[in-house]
Order: structure tokens, then C-alpha cells, then sequence
């Protein structure tokens, strides 16, 4: 198994199984222990790997949170394209994710806050407030069913039989 | 009253684990590792044809052989695999799973006081069909020490003068055993000399982690005299969509097709359009699970190999086939106890023949996290067992 192979099967086992015990993986990929240490940790370095999340439902909690999808329509900037619009917006740590996409907007935000309140000053006094920001557009979540591939609203149940030939 | 039943229903031997999955049936808690099919759901892209094709109000029987768009995908996947080409519309036969299509095929060339080579541990319906069909099953006992593989001195000393057929089922199901190219080949000269056909049950041909698996249909001369049988069950995770196929010469596949259109007419036809999307786009999926499979298997064996549980490295299939000979019980009743002292489910080899004693069938069709809580209880069961 060459080096680039190596790197996209780990990635794909840690992808949605960022706790997972590296011992165990290095079982399941049939690979060594330190080869997927030492991977890793290069990925880490050049920003391959980003981060590790916990994916969590936070509508199953008492903590009260709100997320936004924001469409926002903006003039590029001379030379720098949507670069500083978007930098000028992620900074912002309400700010969740920041995307460029194609259509009818430019940029793509999701942001969380405790209150519909705080989103809502948010755009209003803050995103709105950018210079480059010609007009956005907020969808409030109402409700997540499936997040980061994982499917938040209902339960695996094993309908099988316990034993067949 | 007379006797209403066939004497020769009466005399078939039942399934020998049947008392088996009686005690599994009412131990509702119980975690089983028995399961002979996917724990994936069908993907759903599959699915949403299959619903699709319902809206559509696609609801009357097909052709005898199937939709001719399956089996026009059915020979050209046949051909990208295994690089033999069969006619769409003569040389494939769409059945209601792979499991009819070892039947059809039985009662199309047996007749009575045929012999049919049958390698065991194999999964529990060949004998069956064989007799069923007016044939003489000869039972061949595969080795460990082989890795569960028909040798050739195996297969040459259960050839007679009335040997027919031989049942190839590989990969294997319960023993997870593969037949690789040289493995195949080793057997060739014996299957021409002996002018014998063959069964070959590739059910689990996606599912093999060594290298590609490879049929015997590929190689020279063997396409003429084989029933290829394949489907969508285990590839797929299609197996409540009863769906398999057999190809094979025009001559044997058309008295099959007879004898399909009068006991089943056609496999069903949501199935068999669920299965034409299966084909065409499913590869992806095909992919993610047997790494998925390959992941727990390997971690299946490295466990093994921890408790000093001795067991072949099987390289297809979701099974493997520990030997528990250490323990001196017979193969039941290390599963009874299992089942009872610690809630455990795995299937006695002897389910899978005579030769299977000594052996449990340990499925990984099973999430990970299933695997660990259940190789934690039979850790203790062996830890217990050797005091």
C-alpha cells in the first residue's frame, strides 16, 4: 500500500470515527500502529486533518441554541475576489462555516447563537453593516435530521433474525 | 388416513440445527453473531427505485427469464468481472434469489442415481436440492489444514462413473474459504476428463478481500459446462428482495426457464427494477461495505488470535469458522452453553454438515461496537471453560 493510498484510507476510517482507538484501527486497516501515528500527525501538520469534532444534538440538551443558513449577496473586491468579504465574516466567532457557492448568492454562512435575538442582531448590525454586503437571506434550522452524515432523528434497530443459515 | 407426505419429504433429513434455533428463537436478549445476511439496509437509491417502480405502477409479471434491461446489465457485469460474455437473452435467467437458482438447476440436470459432488461445510440447501431432484449427493469433507479449499485428490476420490455435477460454493458460506485462480485451476483437467458440470454458488464473489475473486467460468472450457449463479442478496443487501440469476449454456439455461416459468413464472418485478439501479450505480456501495466487512474481519482475527481461539484466516464471505475442538464439547452444545451462560448466538458447524463438528460459524455482519460486546462474553465463556 503506497503512502497516498495509506493516507485516504485513514482519513476515511477517522472521518466519522474521530475517537476511535488507534490500536483498534490499526487492526481493522491492516495497517501498523506507527505508520498511522506518524501519518497523522504529518496530516495535522499540513492541515490535511483540521481538527477533531464531536457531533453533538444539541436539541436533546437544556442548552438553548439556534442555527442560521445566511445567503449573502456581495461585490467581490478588486484583486482579492470574495477573499476579504469572507475573511471579514469569519472572524466573527458566531460565525460556524463560511462557503463561496455559485447561483444566485456568493456566500454561504451558517452561525449559532442562544436566541433568534442574537442571530438577528448579528445580520442586522454586523453582516448587513459590511460594505461589500449588497444582501443576505436568513433560514432559521427548525430541525436537524441529518448532520455531517449521520442521521440525528431516529435510531438503528437490528429488525433481523437473531440466527439464519 | 394415509400418509399425506412424500416419502421422500418424510426422509430428508431435517435441518440439523433446527432444535438450535428453537432455544435462539425465545432468548429475545440474546446478541447474535448468527446471521447469515447483511447488517446494512439496502442503499437507498436502491430502495427509492424499487418504490418508483411501484408508483409507476409497474406491478404485472415480466418476461419468464426477467426484464431483459437487467439481464442485458446482469452479462455485462458478468463480463467486466469475470471477462466471459453471456448472451442477455438466452443465457441468463433472473430467480427468485440464488437459492432457486441451485434448485432449478439440480432438477434440469439430475436424473435419478446422478451423483453431485457437494464440498462440506457448505450452507445447508445443495444436499437437499439434490435429492430433491432425484440425485445422489456425495459429500466431500473439506480440511482445515486446507483452509476449507477442495483439493484435487478430494475431488478425484468422490468421482465415480456417475458423477453428474459438482457443487462449487465459494466464497464460502459458513467457512468464509475462497478459491483462488491456481486453486481452480489445479481442478480443471479432472472436471473435463470426468465430463462433469458445475454448480458455482459466487453469491459472495463481491465479498472477497484477498484479491479480486475470480470464477471458474474464466477459465478455458469451463464456461460450457458451469451454471454461474449470482444475486444481489449479499452485494447488495438485497436479501429480502429475493433476488438472484443464473447464467449459463443456452441448452441447460432454457429447460431451467421452463421449469422457472411453471413453479415461480418471474422473480418479482419491483426486485428486478430495484436491482437494474443496483447494478448500474451500486458499485460505490459494493466498495464501502466489503471495507467495512474487511475492517471487522481482520479485528475478528486479531481478537481470535488474543484469546487463543485457533482459526483460519478466511479471506471471503462475513464468516468465520474458529475450531472450539480444544474445549472437547461438541459444536451444539458449546453453542447451547454459549447461548444460555452468556447470550451469545453463533451457529453450530454441524449445521453446515457432519464434517463441520468441532466448529462455530461467527458472523461479522455486525457493527463493530455489536462485535466487541459480544467477544468480550465469549472471551469469559472460554476463559471460563478453561478454568
Amino acid at each position: 500500500m503506497d503512502k497516498k493510498e495509506m493516507r485516504i484510507r485513514i482519513l476515511k476510517a477517522i472521518e466519522h470515527e474521530a475517537r476511535v482507538d488507534i490500536s483498534e484501527l490499526a487492526v481493522r486497516l491492516g495497517m501498523e500502529q506507527s505508520d498511522i501515528l506518524n501519518e497523522m500527525n504529518e496530516m495535522e501538520k499540513e492541515g490535511v486533518i483540521c481538527g477533531y469534532l464531536t457531533l453533538v444534538d444539541w436539541d436533546k440538551t437544556d442548552e438553548q441554541t439556534v442555527t442560521a443558513l445566511i445567503e449573502v449577496r456581495c461585490t467581490p473586491q478588486r484583486g482579492q475576489g470574495f477573499d476579504v468579504v469572507a475573511e471579514r465574516i469569519y472572524k466573527f466567532a458566531e460565525v460556524n462555516s463560511v462557503y463561496l457557492i455559485s447561483g444566485g448568492f456568493d456566500l454561504l454562512i451558517t452561525i449559532e447563537g442562544r436566541t433568534l435575538k442574537e442571530i438577528s442582531r448579528f445580520v442586522t448590525e454586523k453582516l448587513s453593516a459590511q460594505e461589500a454586503v449588497l444582501s443576505c437571506a436568513t433560514h432559521f434550522i427548525l430541525r436537524r435530521y441529518k448532520d455531517h452524515g449521520t442521521v440525528l432523528a431516529k435510531k438503528y434497530e437490528d429488525e433481523r433474525q437473531l440466527i439464519t443459515p | 388416513m394415509r400418509d399425506p407426505i412424500a416419502r421422500k419429504v418424510t426422509e430428508l433429513k431435517p435441518s440439523g440445527i433446527r432444535k438450535f434455533f428453537d432455544i435462539v428463537s425465545e432468548m429475545k436478549d440474546a446478541i447474535s453473531l448468527g446471521v447469515g445476511e447483511p447488517d446494512f439496509d439496502t442503499p437507498w437509491h436502491i430502495r427509492d427505485e424499487g418504490i418508483y417502480s411501484l408508483e409507476k405502477g409497474r406491478t404485472f409479471y415480466t418476461s419468464n427469464s426477467g426484464l431483459k434491461e437487467l439481464r442485458s446489465e446482469i452479462s455485462k457485469y458478468v463480463e467486466a468481472s469475470q471477462g466471459i460474455n453471456y448472451d442477455p437473452v438466452s443465457e441468463v435467467l433472473i430467480t427468485v434469489g440464488g437459492s432457486e437458482a441451485i434448485d432449478l438447476a439440480c432438477r434440469a440436470l439430475l436424473n435419478p442415481g446422478d451423483e453431485v459432488i457437494v464440498p462440506e461445510p457448505s450452507y445447508v440447501s445443495y444436499v437437499p436440492c439434490v435429492i430433491m431432484a432425484g440425485g445422489v449427493p456425495v459429500t466431500v469433507d473439506l480440511k482445515e489444514e486446507n483452509e476449507f479449499r477442495l483439493q484435487q485428490s478430494e475431488l478425484e476420490n468422490a468421482i465415480t462413473e456417475k458423477t453428474k455435477l459438482l457443487v462449487l460454493p465459494y466464497p464460502n458460506n459458513p467457512t468464509g474459504a475462497i478459491m483462488e485462480k491456481e486453486d481452480l485451476e489445479r481442478l480443471a483437467d479432472l472436471i473435463i476428463k470426468n465430463d462433469i458440470y458445475i454448480i458455482s454458488d459466487e453469491i459472495y464473489s463481491e465479498l472477497s478481500y484477498k484479491e479480486k475473486h475470480v470464477s471458474i467460468i474464466s477459465l478455458p472450457g469451463m464456461k460450457e459446462r458451469t451454471i454461474y449463479i449470482n444475486g444481489f442478496s449479499k452485494a447488495y443487501a438485497m436479501t429480502g428482495w429475493r433476488l438472484g440469476y443464473a447464467c449459463g449454456p443456452e441448452n441447460i439455461l432454457k429447460e431451467m426457464t421452463k421449469l422457472h416459468q411453471f413453479c415461480i413464472m418471474c422473480a418479482p418485478t419491483t426486485s428486478q427494477y430495484a436491482a437494474i439501479e443496483a447494478l448500474r450505480h451500486g458499485q460505490r456501495d459494493v466498495d464501502e461495505m466489503r471495507e467495512a466487512y474487511n475492517g471487522r474481519r481482520r479485528f475478528l482475527m486479531h481478537e481470535f488470535k488474543e484469546m487463543g481461539l485457533k482459526c483460519f484466516e478466511p479471506y471471503g464471505a462475513f464468516y468465520v469458522f474458529p475450531s472450539i475442538k480444544e474445549f472437547g464439547m461438541s459444536s451444539e452444545d458449546f453453542c447451547t452453553e454459549l447461548l444460555k451462560e452468556k447470550k451469545v448466538a453463533v451457529v453450530p458447524g454441524t449445521a453446515f454438515g457432519d464434517c463441520g463438528e468441532g466448529f462455530v460459524r461467527i458472523s461479522y455482519a455486525y457493527s463493530i461496537d455489536n462485535l466487541k460486546i459480544a467477544l468480550e462474553r465469549i472471551r469469559e465463556f472460554l476463559q471460563e471453560r478453561r478454568g
